[in-house]
C-alpha cells in the first residue's frame, strides 16, 4: 500500500512542479504550487513525520501561497505574449543533462551511514511532535532563538520595503 | 518498503524543475514560485534521510527550512511590491537599475 501512495504523490508532485514552471497564466501556476505542497506534505506523511506534515499545510500551503496569491491579485498582472526566455531551449538541454548526471549519481550510490538515536518504533510510541519538540528545545534552541531574530528581521524589512514613501524622504530630496 | 533512492529520485527531479523555472521564467513572482519548488525538493531529502537514517535532527532542519521560506517569500515580494510601483513590470530582464 505504501509503495503505491509514494508513486502517487511523488508523480503528482513532480507534475505539479512541472506544471509550475510551464503554464502561462501566474494564478494558475500558483494553483499547481499549491498541488506540489500538498502532496509533497503528503510525502512527509509516508516518512512519519506528522507535524512537518501539518506545518506544510499550515504554514506552506495556507500562508505563504496565500501571500503569493494576494501579491498577484494586487499587481493584476497581464498575461505576456512572451513568458519564457529568448534561450530558454539551450537552458532546458543544460538542466535535463544535469538531471541524467545527478539520476546516474544517485542510483549509484548506497546510501549507508550509521543511524541515529531515533528508531522509528520509538518515534511512534509518543509521536513525531513529541520527538521534535524534546529534540528543538534543547540541542536545537540557540538555533530556534536565532531563527526567531530571523523572521522578526524579515517581518521589519518587508514593511520599510512595502511602505509608500514618505514626506521626510521628499523633503530631503527637495533641498 | 520504499528504498531511500526513490525519496532522492523524486527530490532530484523537482530540484531540477525548479532550477529550471528560476532560469527560463520572465515572471519574479513564477520565479519566486520555482524557488520554492526548490526548497521542497531539500526538505523532502532531508526528511527522508531523517526517516532513514533514524535521527530528529533532518526534519528539525526541514522545519527551519520553511521559516526561511516564509520569510524570503514575504520580503521577495515586498521588493516585486517596490519594483511594480515604479516600473510598472516583473519581468526580471527590465530590473537593471543595480546593475552598473
Amino acid at each position: 500500500m505504501i509503495p503505491l501512495f509514494f508513486a502517487y504523490f511523488s508523480v503528482v508532485s513532480i507534475v505539479a512542479g512541472v506544471l509550475t514552471v510551464a503554464l502561462r497564466h501566474p494564478v494558475h501556476c500558483g494553483l499547481a504550487l499549491l498541488t506540489l505542497l500538498l502532496h509533497v506534505a503528503g510525502l512527509f506523511v509516508l516518512l512519519n513525520a506528522e507535524f512537518l506534515f501539518a506545518v506544510q499545510i499550515i504554514v506552506y500551503a495556507g500562508a505563504i501561497l496565500v501571500l503569493y496569491l494576494f501579491v498577484l491579485m494586487l499587481l493584476n498582472l497581464k498575461t505576456e505574449e512572451r513568458f519564457l526566455h529568448t534561450r530558454y531551449a539551450v537552458i532546458l538541454f543544460a538542466s535535463v543533462a544535469v538531471l541524467g548526471e545527478l539520476l546516474l549519481l544517485v542510483l549509484r550510490s548506497p546510501f549507508q551511514g550509521a543511524k541515529g538515536d531515533a528508531p522509528t518504533e520509538v518515534i511512534l510510541q509518543d509521536g513525531a511532535s513529541y520527538a521534535i519538540g524534546i529534540k528543538m528545545f534543547s540541542d536545537y534552541l540557540l538555533l530556534f532563538e536565532i531563527v526567531g531574530v530571523f523572521l522578526l528581521g524579515a517581518i521589519i524589512g518587508a514593511i520599510v520595503l512595502a511602505k509608500t514613501p514618505t514626506s521626510p524622504l521628499q523633503d530631503q530630496r527637495e533641498t | 518498503m520504499v528504498p531511500l533512492s526513490a525519496y532522492v529520485v523524486v527530490s532530484a527531479v523537482l530540484f531540477v524543475t525548479g532550477l529550471v523555472g528560476v532560469l527560463i521564467r520572465r515572471n519574479f513572482i513564477i520565479v519566486l514560485m520555482a524557488v520554492e519548488i526548490m526548497l521542497n525538493a531539500a526538505n523532502i531529502n532531508l526528511v527522508a534521510f531523517s526517516h532513514y537514517f533514524e535521527s530528529m535532527a533532518g526534519q528539525i532542519v526541514a522545519l527551519f527550512v520553511i521559516a526561511i521560506a516564509a520569510g524570503e517569500a514575504a520580503v521577495g515580494l515586498a521588493i516585486i511590491i517596490v519594483v511594480f510601483r515604479g516600473k510598472i513590470s516583473t519581468n526580471v530582464d527590465e530590473m537593471n537599475l543595480l546593475k552598473w
